[in-house]
C-alpha cells in the first residue's frame, strides 16, 4: 500500500475527518432532542400531538436521507431567503431524519415495559412524572440504548452525505483528493479506515453495553 | 414556491423516467442482494471453518462502512483494478455488495434464533444437516426474519438515492436538474418526491405487516 496519499494530504484528510466527527455530534444531539420530543407527542393522550408525532415519523423513516438535506439545502433558501452551507444544511437534515427513527426506538421503549408497573406506581401514590422518573424510564433506557447506539453509528456513516452538498466532510475531501492525485483506491482506503475507526469501536461497545444490559434482566 | 411552474408535464414525465430508474435498480439490488445475503447468512449459521470467520470480517468490514464510499468505490476505483462499469452498474454492484452484509446479518440472526433442541431433535430423528436446515430451522428462521428483511429493503431503495453522487440518472438526481432551472421550484419538487418515495415504502409496510400477521 502508498501511503504518500495519506502523508501528503493529512491535514486535508484531518480537516474531513474533524467535520464528520462535528457533524455527527451535532446530529446526535440534536436527533436526541428531537426524537426525545416526538415519542413524547406520539404517546401523548392529546389527540393533534399524537396525529402530528405520527405523521412526523411516518414521514421522515420512508423518505431517503438526500432528500431530507435537500430539502433544507435548495428549499430552505427559496421558502425564507435565507441561504444554508452544506455543512449546516446536512447536519440539519441528519438530525431530522435520524429523529424519526430515534423517537421510535424511545416510544417501543417506553411501551415495552409493563402497564402494570405504571398503575402500580401511581396507585401507591407517585404523579404522573414520579412515575415515569422512578419507574418507566429506568426500564425503558435499558430497551432504547442499543437501537439508540445503532443509530449514532448510522449517523456516522451518514453523514458522508454532506460530501453530496459540498459539507466538507471527510468523505468530500476524500473525494477531492481522489480526483487531485488520480490514486483513487489509496485514496479511498485511507477514506474508508478513517470511517472504521469511529464505527468498528462504535459497533464493538454497542455489542458489549446489549449484552451487559441483557444479563442484568 | 411555484408549483404550476415546476409541475409541468415536460418536468413530470423526467422526475417519472428517473423514478422508473430507482425502482429498477432498487427492484435488482434487492434481487441480488436478498440472494448472497442468504447464502452468505447461513455459511455463518452453519460455521463452516475458514469460510465463515473471513465472511464474517467482510461483514463487519461492509456493515461499518458509508454506503457512499462503497458506491463511489465501484464507480471510480474498480476501473483501476481493470473492472469498468457504468453507473447502473456501479450502483448495483455497489447496493448488493453493502444491502448483501445487512440481510446475512438478519439471516444469521433469525437462524439462531431458533432454539438448538430443534435442530438435535431433527438431526437424532436421522434428518441430515441440510435436511434440518431445509425443513426445520429455515422455515421457522425465515418467518422470524421477514420484518427487518423488509425494513432493509426499504432502506435499499432510499438508498438508491446516493448514486445520484455518480449521476445516476434516478429520481433524486433528476430532481435536482429541475431545480436547477428555479430555485422555486424545490419545495414542490422535492415533495412530489417524497410522496413517490412514500408511497412504494409504506405499500411494503404494509405487505410486511400482513405477512407478520399471517405467519405469526
Amino acid at each position: 500500500m502508498d501511503f504518500s496519499v495519506l502523508t501528503g494530504n493529512y491535514e486535508t484528510f484531518l480537516h474531513g475527518f474533524y467535520n464528520t466527527i462535528l457533524a455527527s455530534l451535532l446530529g446526535l444531539v440534536g436527533s436526541f432532542i428531537l426524537g426525545t420530543i416526538i415519542a413524547v407527542f406520539r404517546i401523548s393522550q392529546v389527540r393533534p400531538l399524537m396525529w402530528f408525532g405520527t405523521a412526523y415519523v411516518e414521514f421522515f423513516r420512508n423518505i431517503p436521507l438526500l432528500l431530507v438535506v435537500f430539502l433544507f439545502y435548495y428549499g430552505v433558501s427559496s421558502l425564507v431567503g435565507v441561504t444554508l452551507d452544506g455543512f449546516n444544511a446536512g447536519t440539519l437534515g441528519l438530525a431530522v431524519y435520524t429523529s424519526s427513527f430515534i423517537a421510535e426506538a424511545i416510544r417501543a421503549g417506553i411501551m415495552a415495559v409493563p402497564k402494570g408497573q405504571s398503575e402500580a406506581a401511581r396507585s401507591s401514590g407517585l404523579s404522573y412524572l414520579q412515575t415515569m422518573r422512578y419507574v418507566i424510564l429506568p426500564q425503558a433506557i435499558k430497551l432504547v440504548i442499543p437501537p439508540l447506539s445503532n443509530q449514532f453509528i448510522n449517523l456516522v456513516k451518514n453523514s458522508s452525505i454532506l460530501s453530496i452538498v459540498s459539507g466538507f466532510d471527510l468523505m468530500y475531501f476524500g473525494d477531492g483528493i481522489a480526483t487531485d492525485t488520480f490514486d483513487t483506491i489509496n485514496t479511498y482506503i485511507f477514506v474508508a479506515m478513517f470511517y472504521l475507526v469511529l464505527t468498528l469501536p462504535l459497533s464493538y461497545g454497542s455489542r458489549v453495553l446489549e449484552r451487559k444490559l441483557a444479563r442484568h434482566d | 414556491m411555484d408549483f404550476a411552474g415546476a409541475y409541468s408535464g415536460e418536468f413530470l414525465a423526467f422526475l417519472l423516467q428517473g423514478f422508473l430508474i430507482t425502482l429498477k435498480i432498487a427492484l435488482i439490488s434487492i434481487v441480488l442482494s436478498f440472494t448472497f445475503g442468504c447464502l452468505i447468512g447461513i455459511v455463518r449459521y452453519s460455521k463452516v471453518p475458514v469460510l465463515s470467520p473471513v465472511l464474517a470480517f467482510i461483514v463487519e468490514i461492509l456493515r461499518n462502512l458509508p454506503l457512499l464510499l462503497i458506491i463511489l468505490f465501484s464507480r471510480f476505483a474498480l476501473p483501476d483494478f481493470g473492472i469498468k462499469l457504468g453507473p447502473e452498474g456501479a450502483a448495483i454492484v455497489a447496493l448488493t455488495v453493502f444491502e448483501m452484509a445487512m440481510i446475512s446479518e438478519i439471516v444469521r440472526g433469525g437462524l439462531g434464533s431458533i432454539p438448538k433442541g430443534q435442530i438435535e431433535a431433527g438431526r437424532s430423528s436421522g434428518l441430515t444437516y441440510i435436511q434440518t436446515l431445509r425443513y426445520i430451522v429455515l422455515p421457522q428462521g425465515l418467518r422470524r426474519m421477514v420484518p427487518p428483511m423488509v425494513s432493509q429493503f426499504i432502506s435499499l431503495l432510499k438508498d438508491t438515492s446516493l448514486a445520484t453522487a455518480i449521476s445516476l440518472a434516478e429520481l433524486m438526481h433528476n430532481a435536482q436538474i429541475v431545480i436547477g432551472h428555479s430555485y422555486n421550484y424545490s419545495i414542490p419538487i422535492l415533495l412530489l418526491c417524497a410522496v413517490l418515495y412514500f408511497v412504494v415504502n409504506f405499500v411494503l409496510s404494509m405487505v410486511s405487516r400482513r405477512l407478520e400477521s399471517k405467519t405469526a
